[in-house]
């Protein structure tokens, strides 16, 4: 195995083109260590990105912000104006694993492993948040959406890699949480999630909302349905109660180790009303 | 494979080493540096034996590359004493027998010290979900959660 | 040896709180557990695993790994000696030397996903594991059977011919080895009198003990035969008896040091790697060094026995038990044992029963091989058998902690495993726990509460204990158990007591096995009772020497000196008028009154004492999701006398732990294809921190009559009682009783939705 620490994104994305063996990026190593000592990959060439200008840092964007590839969980629990803005998105964040793992980990190289579990990944579809990639060819912005591809798979072409992702400035009365079901407390891998995110117009309904899941298909789902049972609402039981079931019917799991179809279907609905009802009291409704 | 150079400070000393690139980090602190303090209970992130500090943060060195260490510092349990004086917290977890086996102890001591560097009056639950990823299977917690939580209140009546 | 009772005894050091000799090189990472030692020209070691549950092995062509630059020797079974019918005794179990051998390198088949096959030693890891890929194994897969109820139908795939024990009756699988049957009294009249008879069903998954450090060694034979293996055991002795005679060396050219220990709870009781890196290291003429993956830990060392039981108790509408029995079915994995008599013994040893029975088999599966893990057999069978004890009461509408005093057993009742028990301390457990505080708390919506006693044999064992009297007045206790829980405090602690000195004063080392007589295993809660009963009688026998002295120094008769508060002096007006010599003024003058002095005592220990425990635990369910939260957990336990109360709550407090991990989440999982899902803490669950409250513990002391201070083990019992106190708490709390552990979420909401 090689490893190469690039000095900048271009540098990078030569490597990464240029390999004919296998190649994986680390920013915080939180799943490409494990799967090298489990055996699973072998990389020819790792390409640490974390001397690339930029790649560390949250800044200020057209009222959002533009985080860093390798800005860990931690850095996002500390930087107040990113919680106060997106608090569902730095939550889910914050539950990829435990202290330790927070020290490394990112939300891009959570969205590029592309564990149907990952715990960012609902939040930042729920945010509209939009991977910024450089390729061989250039750079393009690309939704957080259309990046998964499958259990361990994005859309990624040879030689692409995220370098930053983009969440966007919000309006007033809006506001986003995740939650997500483990059998423990800590430390598990999410059996099922929920990402949720509103906006409120001025008489404290829905006017807007997205809702993802997570751990219940092979990649996040983006559950149309389920937003447009509360638009328009208050979040009344009836409308909680149609969410529920708009998100279970968007399900499609399987049966494994940590939870089962029956569960995961049910568990979807439950945790997609209740991140529902905090993203409305975050962003000044009342429940 | 060809070994890397790497220049690194640990516990405030400057230190060099050779390692593979596929070398943990952990890995070179217990063989080629011989600082076995540090522990390996699973290789793959999920103990929090093998915790240590990196530029300030806490992370688990199975998870980090040898090659990362180069222009970083790093904080190991054998870093904690001052020369031959055990730390509050170190000698608050021999008062309250806040360990029984001892392997989980340096990780938790790490960990717990990193907590109490950023938050020195920390509730028993942020205590808990802070030592959520260090896995003691002798203690229960209790005597654990005690001990640090006695050090802390020590610490800030100091 | 009977306890003081003559005159009431006034402990100085028993019973006080001083720091552990081994806190400082722990909490500094000095202290040097099984991989933390290097040896010069050392090689690294790793080791080859079946990826089938079970196949024959055709062939193993090692030609290309041995000839890999770098690697200095690979092994095979062939490089392990014929071990003849040896069966070796561990204390809680005995095992066939030749299961022993064949588990720890795989002998024409493999039994298992992970079985060992092969092993290399290398100049490097890396070399190590490139030499692995290049070894060939010819299998042969086999239809392979991994549930206990499927092992024991005929027909079933065959884990290994020709072990059936007589006992066992015929038309089951040949899988089935072992039979036992315990009790006495009439069932069908017992059952008959009763108002209410409730027979229930149970299953419970393998779980592993879970300890954080990973088996590992150091072993190094060098050309002349001998050789020096460091190792993390509970039995560095049992190690060096197994590996000898693997190895084909006599044991005294064979010395063990036990290295600190990372946590064993009898998972370190049993050899995996040890024989393969001795047989390395005496191919490679170097130091080998071998270290399990977490993985390999998971896959391939003990973990405990899977079970699926019967249970069925009859009750009056007054709470008395009339009968009951108990259908065990165990399966401790691909090689013979006989954990289930434990559980046949203990499932109904908490209760004074005229008509009780229990039934016990063992059957073969493709698993790998169980070893203990803290009181093996009982958490299972006590589990079943609590459940069903407080269905009862729910249904009859009784209070669970009245029943059980009511049917307690106690001094004088025939046990239902046969021995008749003496001072027990059960009832007080029990009557402790109706007194708390905990059992009057209110619970709120969705909680519930659950309770249950439990119990644990506990065990005595061969023992050896040297005292050394220095010449500076400080003593050398030298003992022959490695300290799992901080026994060493403990046994200093005794001999401080018993000499009439400070415990600082004496340093407690764990001898290897050159330097002192055997010692059976760290087992069996045995090390407080039967080291220190070895440690009180070796202090005694230095006693008797320093006080011989004395009366040689002073001219008078021997029978004339007694020992008090730490020093000689005249026994009487009549002996003479001499002041008192204390220990370290005999000891400084030692070299002229006749040598070095030192006691020591070697013995078979019985008379451990029985440990009852009662645990109170509530938990909150959510109806929407099955997710249990634990929150207040109270553990009762009699521990005879807590030598060192710090550590006796520690073993209460861990063993609760472990329980309740073992009652809500852990679980081995195996796929159709019969290979281990869950090989990691990651999806092997244990309870992290923020899943528990506190662990309330209050210690109660019923002396056993067979210590001189009244020790009883306590390290076991803790484990026993969780399982059924959080079944009863989920199914109180969520309205539908669980029978199947572990409690998992998708379990708890699936009882939940189809109660409707």
């Amino acid at each position: 195995m090689r490893y190469a620490r690039p000095t900048s994104a271009a540098e990078a994305s030569a490597l990464l083109a240029g390999e004919t063996g296998v190649t994986r990026i680390l920013a915080g190593g939180t799943d490409v260590l494990v799967q090298m000592k489990a055996g699973m990959v072998e990389p020819d060439l790792v390409v640490d990105i974390k001397a690339i200008p930029g790649i560390r840092e949250i800044v200020a964007e057209a009222g959002g912000f533009r985080v860093g590839a390798a800005v860990a969980g931690a850095e996002l629990k500390a930087h107040a104006g990113l919680r106060a803005m997106w608090p569902g998105v730095v939550e889910a964040a914050n539950l990829i694993g435990s202290t330790q793992v927070q020290g490394r980990c990112s939300m891009a190289g959570n969205l590029c492993n592309a564990s149907p579990a990952a715990d960012s990944v609902p939040a930042l579809v729920a945010a509209d948040a939009v991977a910024r990639v450089h390729g061989p060819g250039g750079v393009r912005d690309v939704a957080v959406l259309a990046i998964p591809a499958g259990p361990g798979k994005t859309t990624l072409a040879k030689g692409e890699f995220i370098t930053s992702i983009f969440l966007p400035a919000r309006p007033a009365n809006a506001s986003d949480a995740y939650l997500r079901f483990i059998p423990r407390t800590e430390m598990d891998i999410a059996v099922a999630s929920a990402g949720v995110s509103l906006v409120l117009d001025g008489a404290g309904k829905v006017a807007s909302a997205r809702v993802a899941l997570g751990a219940v298909a092979p990649t996040v789902r983006l559950v149309e349905a389920a937003a447009a049972a509360i638009v328009g609402t208050k979040l009344d039981e009836a409308a909680l109660t149609a969410l529920a079931a708009a998100a279970s019917a968007a399900c499609s799991p399987i049966d494994d180790k940590r939870g089962t179809v029956q569960f995961r279907t049910h568990v979807a609905g439950v945790l997609a009303r209740r991140a529902a009802i905090i993203a409305l009291n975050r962003a000044g409704g009342m429940k | 494979m060809k070994t890397i150079a790497v220049s690194t400070k640990i516990n405030g000393d400057a230190v060099d080493f050779v390692c593979a690139p596929d070398e943990s980090l952990l890995d070179v602190l217990r063989n080629r540096l011989g600082m076995t303090g540090t522990k390996e209970g699973c290789g793959t992130g999920d103990c929090g034996a093998c915790s240590v500090t990196l530029n300030g943060r806490l992370v688990c060195s199975c998870l980090v590359l040898g090659a990362e260490a180069e222009g970083a510092e790093v904080g190991t349990v054998e870093g904690m004493a001052e020369g031959g004086t055990l730390t509050v917290l170190q000698q608050a977890f021999i008062d309250h027998a806040a360990l029984q086996c001892g392997i989980c102890t340096p990780g938790i001591l790490v960990a717990a010290k990193a907590l109490l560097d950023q938050n020195p009056d920390p509730t028993d639950e942020e205590l808990r979900f802070w030592l959520a990823g260090n896995l003691c299977r002798c203690t229960g917690y209790d005597k654990i959660i005690r001990a640090v939580q006695s050090a802390a209140a020590q610490m800030r009546s100091a | 040896m009977a306890l003081d009772n003559q005159p009431k005894r006034e402990f100085k050091v028993v019973g006080t709180r001083p720091p552990r000799p081994d806190g400082v090189d722990k909490v500094t990472g000095r202290a040097q557990y099984g991989a933390d030692v290097s040896a010069p020209g050392m090689l690294v070691a790793k080791i080859l695993r079946s990826p089938h549950a079970h196949a024959e092995i055709l062939s193993i062509d090692t030609s290309a790994a041995e000839a890999l630059a770098g690697v200095k020797a690979v092994v095979t079974s062939r490089d392990f000696g014929a071990v003849g019918d040896t069966i070796i005794d561990i204390g809680e179990d005995s095992s066939p030397l030749a299961d022993i051998r064949d588990n720890c390198l795989a002998r024409g088949k493999v039994l298992y996903d992970g079985h060992a096959v092969a092993a290399v030693a290398a100049v490097s890891a890396e070399v190590a594991k490139a030499a692995l890929k290049l070894i060939k194994v010819d299998y042969r897969v086999l239809p392979h059977v991994t549930d206990v109820d499927a092992a024991m139908k005929p027909g079933a795939p065959v884990v290994l011919s020709g072990r059936v024990e007589e006992t066992v009756q015929r038309g089951k699988s040949e899988n089935v080895t072992h039979y036992c049957e315990f009790g006495h009294g009439d069932l069908e009249s017992g059952f008959a009198a009763a108002d209410l008879v409730v027979e229930r069903s149970f299953t419970t998954a393998a779980t592993h003990q879970g300890y954080i450090e990973p088996h590992a060694c150091l072993a190094s034979m060098t050309a002349d035969g001998k050789a020096d293996l460091w190792c993390c055991t509970q039995g560095q002795y049992n190690v060096r008896s197994v590996c000898a005679e693997i190895l084909g060396m006599e044991a005294s050219q064979l010395r063990v040091t036990a290295s600190e220990i990372g946590g064993g709870f009898g998972g370190k009781t049993s050899i995996f790697i040890e024989p393969v890196a001795l047989a390395l290291s005496r191919k490679a003429g170097r130091p080998v060094k071998l270290v399990m993956t977490r993985d390999e830990v998971f896959k391939a060392t003990g973990p405990t026995v899977s079970t699926s039981m019967d249970v069925k108790i009859g009750m009056t509408k007054d709470g008395r038990i009339t009968a009951a029995s108990s259908h065990l079915r165990y399966s401790g994995g691909a090689f013979p044992n006989a954990t289930v008599d434990m559980g046949a013994q203990a499932a109904f040893a908490a209760y004074d029963l005229k008509a009780v029975r229990t039934f016990g088999w063992n059957a073969l599966t493709n698993r790998p091989k169980e070893s203990a893990y803290r009181a093996p057999g009982a958490p299972q069978a006590i589990y079943a058998v609590e459940s069903v004890i407080d269905e009862l009461c729910q249904k009859l509408n009784l209070d669970p902690l009245e029943v059980r005093l009511k049917n307690a057993a106690k001094k004088g009742t025939r046990s239902s495993y046969g021995p008749t028990f003496d001072d027990i301390g059960l009832i007080a457990t029990l009557e402790a726990a109706k007194a708390h505080p905990h059992l009057k708390a209110p619970l709120g919506p969705n909680q519930g509460r659950g309770i249950s006693a439990g119990f644990w044999f506990n065990f005595g064992g061969n023992t050896c204990v040297t005292l050394n009297i220095n010449t500076d007045g400080t003593v050398s206790v030298t003992e022959g158990n490695p300290d799992i829980g901080g026994s060493r405090a403990s046994i200093g602690m005794m001999a401080a007591e018993e000499l009439g000195v400070p415990f600082e004063k004496v340093r407690t080392i764990v001898a290897d096995t050159a330097s002192l007589g055997h010692n059976d295993i760290t087992d069996g809660s045995r090390v407080t009772f039967a080291v220190g009963l070895a440690t009180i009688k070796a202090a005694r026998d230095a006693i008797q020497k320093m006080c011989r002295r004395a009366a040689a120094i002073w001219g008078i008769d021997e029978e004339a000196v007694e020992w008090v508060d730490g020093a000689a002096r005249p026994s009487g007006p009549n002996a003479g008028q001499f002041p008192p010599l204390t220990l370290a003024e005999i000891a400084a003058v030692s070299f002229q009154t006749g040598g070095p002095i030192a006691g020591h005592h070697e013995f078979n220990a019985d008379g451990a004492g029985v440990s009852f425990g009662v645990h109170i635990a509530d938990v909150e369910v959510d109806p929407d999701t099955g997710a249990t939260k634990v929150l207040r957990y109270t553990v009762f336990q009699d521990a005879g006398k807590a030598v060192h109360p710090d550590y006796v709550e520690g073993q209460m407090q861990g063993g609760a732990v472990q329980g309740i991990g073992w009652a809500l989440n852990e679980e081995y999982i195996y796929g159709a294809d019969g290979r281990l899902q869950n090989a990691g803490f990651l999806d092997y669950r244990i309870p992290v921190a923020s899943d528990l409250p506190m662990i309330d513990a209050v210690i109660l002391e019923i002396p056993n009559p067979g210590h001189p201070y009244g020790v009883r083990g306590v390290g076991e019992t803790g484990i026993v009682p969780p399982l059924a106190a959080l079944s009863n708490a989920v199914s109180r709390a969520a309205g539908v009783r669980l029978n199947r552990l572990p409690m998992s979420p998708p379990r708890v909401l699936e009882a939940i939705l189809s109660k409707g």
